[in-house]
């Protein structure tokens, strides 16, 4: 088990490393003139020259980049082109409106997926099945930032107009501060993710427990008169958690890094949002900052599942 | 009397339910009419006499400067700038499409490419390959397409490599799989020992054999491409206006989506209508090569790991 962990802990730090690498080789090697790049194309030479010298991009790139690596491991980000805002206080200032839109969304869809899920697959090709499989591909085929314009314009808007206003159209209102004015003001966000993530879940759950409520030990389970929510709840959907479970890690991962479209769209100041915003402005520091951040998110989210995994199942620690 | 018995290939067998998949006949149907009205587009805007550039801010829109709505002059209504959105609508089925394919194209063979030398080779290569794809899998890639973007400067172009990019290794995963039993075949030992190279194996033994996986994939992928390349025109990242695309249309209606529901509505829903038709489409390819295969979402989520 602890080899097992291990090595799954070194696998994610290669993974960071080598993300640290491209972004490094993306934004200090690749542009010609990354300079230029940071201080506009009207910057005189001694302008640009300062610019050089403060990067350190006067350097040559073994040492810029053994530079970088080090700055990484001490946590230290560097500061915002534009703001000289620590990058890391940039983090911190997004992530718990990144956080708060990720775990919302994810306790939802979880709920909608597998609870969907576990109807139709116990009662396949009836009408309900039928009618779901079109309504999750039909939410799996809405990319993210139309649904959430569309719930703007009926849920929001045409609400509001009618003269009902249970839904504001964003904004952003700390947990600390109201967590009924939290919720309320992040409930059309988190439904936006939701239901198209909710489409896939309720898809992958319902295939894993059809294949397992055809096992032998389903039948003897039956057979020794157990009753259907028994068979169903205690012994089918604990096995076919696994296919969830992997794809909970990578989604929810993936999301904490930012969910970019949607915080764009409701205007929520999460790392997401930052990370647009950074990339239209050129500010290099945070864009680096958030993506190292993301990607490390990702693979904490995978490590855990793995982890989980094989808590679950001890086959898997033997791989 | 005795029935007649016909041979039929897998090929023929998987046409054949196919044709009788409603489902599969009407998305073709639906793809059909997207196809032609991208093709014809510039007939569209001739018809209706509106380039798709055109400001109209006389006709197209009201005194105070509000995109007018459907209605005989502008069939589907105007944009923020007083343009037909009819005929931008037409235009940017263009986009989608030719990214679309070409993006989906792209990220098929090369991770077929990737899969199936994987596979064939085994040893430190699989090693190397199959980290490479684990590794590509886990980029959070929005934020890396993006960026990427920001350097290069966005394009139809760029939008199609990045979107290639990152779409190649869910099929790269899947391939070398399948490639990796067949590799175990009598077939392959046969050619092998008739003299057969690598090369011959790889791409005349084992490509063929994988050919029903790829066109599944190639169909399931397009939708998301779709959808991928909108997101990052919707982000101001993909295609450059003027240039119509549903992604930056969709972007501009942000705008105006309290007063023009037509703004939002035409693009969303030939956007939408898109994705879903290619989706449909998708699943009934794969229900045709492989019936027992009931998997909907799954499979176009490259969680598929059977090896």
């Amino acid at each position: 088990m602890i080899r097992f962990l291990l090595r799954r802990v070194l696998w994610g730090m290669a993974i960071v490393w080598f993300v640290a690498t491209l972004v490094f080789a993306m934004f200090f090697v690749a542009p010609r003139d990354v300079a230029r790049l940071i201080a506009g194309r009207q910057a005189s030479d001694q302008t640009l020259e300062v610019v050089r010298k403060r990067l350190g991009l006067d350097q040559p790139v073994p040492v810029q980049y053994v530079r970088f690596l080090g700055r990484l491991v001490r946590g230290d980000l560097g500061e915002s082109f534009l703001t000289s805002e620590p990058v890391v206080n940039v983090i911190r200032r997004g992530f718990p409106v990144t956080a708060s839109l990720a775990l919302g969304a994810a306790t939802l869809w979880l709920i909608i997926g597998v609870g969907t899920g576990v109807i139709a697959a116990t009662r396949p090709r009836s009408l309900f099945d039928r009618a779901l499989t079109g309504v999750a591909l039909f939410f799996y085929s809405m990319p993210p930032f139309l649904l959430g314009e569309l719930l703007l314009l009926f849920l929001f808007f045409r609400l509001y107009m009618a003269g009902y206003s249970f839904f504001p159209p964003g904004a952003y209102v700390p947990l600390t501060e109201s967590a009924a004015q939290w919720a309320r003001h992040l409930i059309l966000p988190w439904l936006s993710i939701a239901l198209i993530t909710a489409a896939t879940y309720s898809r992958l759950t319902r295939g894993a427990m059809l294949d397992v409520l055809g096992e032998d030990y389903i039948r003897t389970a039956r057979a020794k008169g157990l009753t259907e929510g028994r068979i169903v709840y205690k012994h089918a959907l604990r096995s076919s958690a696994a296919p969830v479970m992997t794809q909970f890690g990578i989604d929810l991962g993936g999301l904490l890094g930012g969910a970019i479209v949607t915080e764009v769209v409701f205007g929520l100041p999460g790392l997401g949002r930052e990370a647009v915003l950074a990339i239209t402005t050129q500010d290099l520091p945070v864009i680096i900052g958030i993506t190292i951040l993301s990607s490390m998110l990702v693979v904490v989210a995978n490590l855990v599942v793995d982890m989980c995994y094989a808590l679950l199942d001890p086959r898997v620690r033997v791989r | 009397m005795s029935v007649p018995i016909r041979a039929r290939g897998p090929w023929q067998l998987a046409f054949e339910r196919l044709s009788r998949d409603r489902w599969a006949i009407a998305a073709v149907a639906a793809i059909g009419i997207i196809v032609a009205v991208a093709v014809f587009a510039p007939l569209i805007a001739r018809v209706v006499d509106h380039p798709p550039q055109a400001q109209y801010r006389d006709t197209g829109l009201s005194p105070s400067g509000i995109p007018v709505g459907p209605g005989r002059a502008f069939i589907l209504g105007t944009d923020g700038l007083g343009r037909d959105i009819l005929v931008r609508v037409a235009y940017g089925a263009r986009v989608s499409l030719v990214v679309g394919v070409l993006a989906s194209g792209l990220a098929v063979a090369f991770g077929a490419m990737v899969g199936i030398v994987a596979a064939w080779f085994g040893g430190a290569i699989d090693t190397i390959l199959s980290r490479l794809m684990d590794v590509v899998l886990s980029l959070p890639f929005l934020v890396f397409a993006l960026a990427l973007v920001a350097i290069v400067g966005p394009s139809l172009v760029v939008s199609i490599v990045v979107i290639a990019f990152f779409s190649w290794a869910s099929v790269g995963r899947v391939v070398r799989a399948q490639a990796l039993s067949i590799r175990e075949q009598e077939y392959i030992r046969a050619a092998r020992s008739l003299g057969a190279g690598s090369l011959r194996i790889m791409f005349v033994e084992i490509l063929p054999n994988v050919a029903a996986t790829l066109i599944v994939y190639a169909t399931l992928l397009i939708p998301s491409s779709i959808a991928f390349e909108a997101t990052m025109s919707f982000l101001g990242l993909g295609v450059v206006p003027p240039t119509p695309s549903w992604g930056n249309m969709l972007a501009d209606s942000i705008a105006f989506y309290k007063v023009a529901w037509w703004f939002v509505a035409f693009p969303g829903a030939a956007l939408v209508g898109t994705t879903l038709a290619f989706n449909i489409l998708g699943d009934s390819v794969r229900d045709a090569f492989d019936p027992r295969h009931d998997q909907t979402i799954v499979i176009a989520n490259g969680e598929e790991k059977k090896s």
